[in-house]
């Protein structure tokens, strides 16, 4: 197995508060991994460093073979191989959705129009919302919006997908549509880091599972033993919560 | 049976009589009014005169008591009750303002119109009581283009035709195209533009007599000094605002220091510095004409407002917006135009508008540095020996050009906001 992400004694600060500390962390290509904990633990802010979006001040993370560091040049290509979906959706309300996804295509990867429009209308009946391309996202209910997100970011053809809670804001029916679309892209071997709370689809598809509490990873572990036997009582009581 | 009624809430069951009492008395408060407005005939002349002042108003508001009643069935009557007599100060309103027309509007189109003089070349022609639009009819060509020779003015009616058939054109052109038109407005508009004022309007080139800017004025002189200041002061006040949001220090406390400097002095000041002051750091021999420094100094003044109204703008925006922004792999550029800019300048189009309407009103104080467009010649006419006492006429004439003006833009300005709307 080869590794595509690295994390190597990560610290973070926002002013004297430490999101994350000494977090170390490998990905190897096409495992997936979710990551729990209660909130203020620190999961979005340690995905949202692999991409760029947080600065980290200290520790190496190397994506791809791509060491993330302030130069602007390597941020832009590895944003390019990593998909990112939001627990707002954060879809662009002023562009259709089929704009929406062809956007990033025409302007980062410089694909011709009709190419970029013809690969977000494949995306777009990966996650079963062809019907809507011609729309705007506010006229799309919550988990319709979410799958758009997520064929946005497909439409990049990323190496590795980053989901922070994307089900969070989803009103319960619809939290199966967006979970549903996210265990096909699972078993279509994607590599796959995902923040959430809902421990049935780590069940189904998570290789690893890693608890967080107060900026550490307290424990990492196969799903299976993570969940049948945990080792740290902090995980226990956490289960024991959620379950 | 009467002294029932008036002391009895209205109400359904006695509609008719109600009604019927009820608009007896507004049509005698109406009617009072109305002569009185009219034909200066007061119905009330016996009554002391501080009681006759007042009696429409009491006799009126009785009639609206009469007939507020809830729910009668007759459509009109509920509407009527609804918009104008919900209350009793509702009603008063309603009376007053009705009252206000009925006594000003008369006033007003008589010295507008009626009783107003527009034949004759001269001031002694105008022998009414109402306005001297003689004034304006003289002097009609003076405020439109200045000190600008009479034999030229073909020159300027030209050059502003083909101004307004290319920006009117831009309306029709193919859906295909219309990506390309914001590139145009910024670029290709005013060059055409200055093409057009350079050859066409100064002159100087192919037997064109050279007229000097000194002697362009009038409201072809407020077109020309607003449309360059309009489309050179919003991107460079899209840039600021940019500026000012930065994470580069330089280029952030370059932006504030600008923003804060220009947003700082009255743009009096900065006119009469950039007529004074400016040419003394211009290198010898180095000659800018007064025109192009006023349009400098009020598009940098008006660019520094116009930055903050788009940061505004900027602001309100959720930052989950950059974040996918940048997780696609969009650089700072491309995130911005492609995806801040559409939304928060579409959020601040409403400001927008404000700023590009008082910089379209800002433009007579560059009379300050010797240029008089419409209100300068309506001053300079005004105080003519032939026409003294013309003030109101030729204030009222400009306000009435700058609310046309202002207006127009104002609804389209409100136009763009329901087009560029995708929340629905």
């Amino acid at each position: 197995m080869s590794k595509i992400i690295e994390l190597k004694n990560i610290n973070k600060w926002f002013d004297k508060f430490q999101a994350l500390k000494d977090v170390s962390l490998e990905v190897n290509l096409q495992e997936k991994i979710v990551i729990c904990g209660p909130s203020g633990s620190g999961k979005s802010t340690l995905i949202r460093c692999i991409n760029r979006l947080e600065e980290h001040q200290d520790g190496s993370i190397v994506v791809d073979g791509i060491e993330i560091s302030s130069e602007t040049k390597n941020i832009e290509k590895v944003r390019a191989e990593v998909g990112m979906v939001f627990q707002q959706f954060n879809l662009f309300p002023h562009l259709s959705i089929l704009d929406n996804c062809s956007l990033a295509p025409i302007w980062v990867k410089k694909l011709p129009k009709k190419q970029a429009e013809k690969l977000a209308m494949e995306n777009l009946t990966r996650v079963q919302i062809t019907d809507q391309a011609l729309k705007f996202p506010g006229q799309l209910s919550g988990g319709q919006q979410q799958r758009a997100a997520i064929a946005r970011a497909l439409c990049m053809e990323p190496k590795i997908m980053l989901f922070d809670e994307p089900t969070s804001a989803l009103d319960p029916e619809m939290i199966k549509e967006v979970l549903d679309v996210m265990v096909d892209l699972a078993k279509g071997g994607m590599t796959m880091i995902v923040v959430t709370h809902e421990m049935g689809f780590a069940k189904e598809v998570a290789d690893n599972m890693i608890f967080m509490d107060e900026g550490r990873i307290v424990e990492k572990a196969k799903t299976k033993d993570f969940f049948e036997n945990p080792k740290s009582d902090r995980t226990k009581l956490f289960l024991s919560q959620i379950l | 049976m009467i002294n029932n009624l008036i002391f009895k809430k209205p109400n359904v069951n006695n509609l008719k009589q109600y009604v019927s009492i009820g608009l007896l008395f507004l049509t005698f408060s109406f009617l009072d009014v109305f002569l009185n407005s009219l034909f200066k005939i007061n119905l009330t002349s016996a009554l002391p005169g501080f009681i006759s002042f007042f009696l429409p108003l009491i006799i009126g508001f009785i009639g609206f008591y009469l007939i507020r009643i809830e729910h009668t069935g007759n459509v009109f009557l509920d509407t009527a009750n609804k918009k104008i007599n919900l209350t009793p100060f509702n009603s008063v309103l309603t009376l007053l303002s009705i009252f206000v027309l009925v006594k000003y509007i008369p006033l007003l189109l008589n010295w507008l119109i009626f009783e107003a003089n527009i034949s004759g070349t001269t001031k002694e022609d105008c022998t009414g009581n109402g306005a001297c639009w003689v004034f304006i009819k003289v002097w009609i060509k003076r405020f439109m283009y200045g000190m600008y020779p009479n034999a030229e003015q073909w020159r300027i009616n030209t050059a502003f035709l083909i101004l307004f058939v290319t920006v009117g054109s831009a309306f029709f052109i193919p859906e295909k195209y219309k990506k390309y038109l914001i590139s145009f407005s910024i670029l290709g508009l005013p060059l055409i533009a200055f093409i057009l004022i350079y050859f066409l309007i100064s002159g100087g080139f192919f037997g064109l007599e050279w007229v000097e800017t000194g002697a362009w004025g009038g409201l072809s002189l407020t077109f020309i000094v607003s449309f360059f200041a309009l489309i050179f002061c919003f991107p460079i006040g899209v840039f600021l605002a940019l500026g000012r949001r930065s994470d580069l220090p330089a280029i952030k406390y370059s932006s504030i220091g600008f923003i804060e400097f220009w947003r700082g002095v009255p743009l009096i000041t900065v006119l009469f510095m950039s007529a004074v002051m400016f040419p003394m750091f211009l290198p010898d021999g180095v000659y800018m004409d007064k025109l192009i420094r006023a349009i400098i100094a009020i598009t940098l003044f008006e660019a520094a407002y116009m930055a903050e109204v788009v940061r505004g703008g900027l602001q309100a925006l959720p930052r989950g917006q950059y974040d996918a922004a940048k997780s696609l792999g969009l650089g700072y550029w491309r995130m911005n135009f492609l995806v801040i800019l559409p939304q928060a300048l579409k959020l601040v189009i409403p400001g927008i508008a404000n700023t590009f309407l008082a910089l379209v009103k800002d433009t007579p104080l560059i009379y300050v540095v010797g240029l008089l467009e419409l209100v300068g010649m309506i001053g300079l006419g005004k105080t003519n020996p032939k026409w003294l006492g013309m003030a109101t006429e030729g204030y009222v004439f400009a306000g009435v050009v700058f609310w046309v003006i202002c207006f127009s833009m104002s609804r389209y300005s409100q136009k763009l906001e329901k087009e560029l709307s995708t929340e629905r």
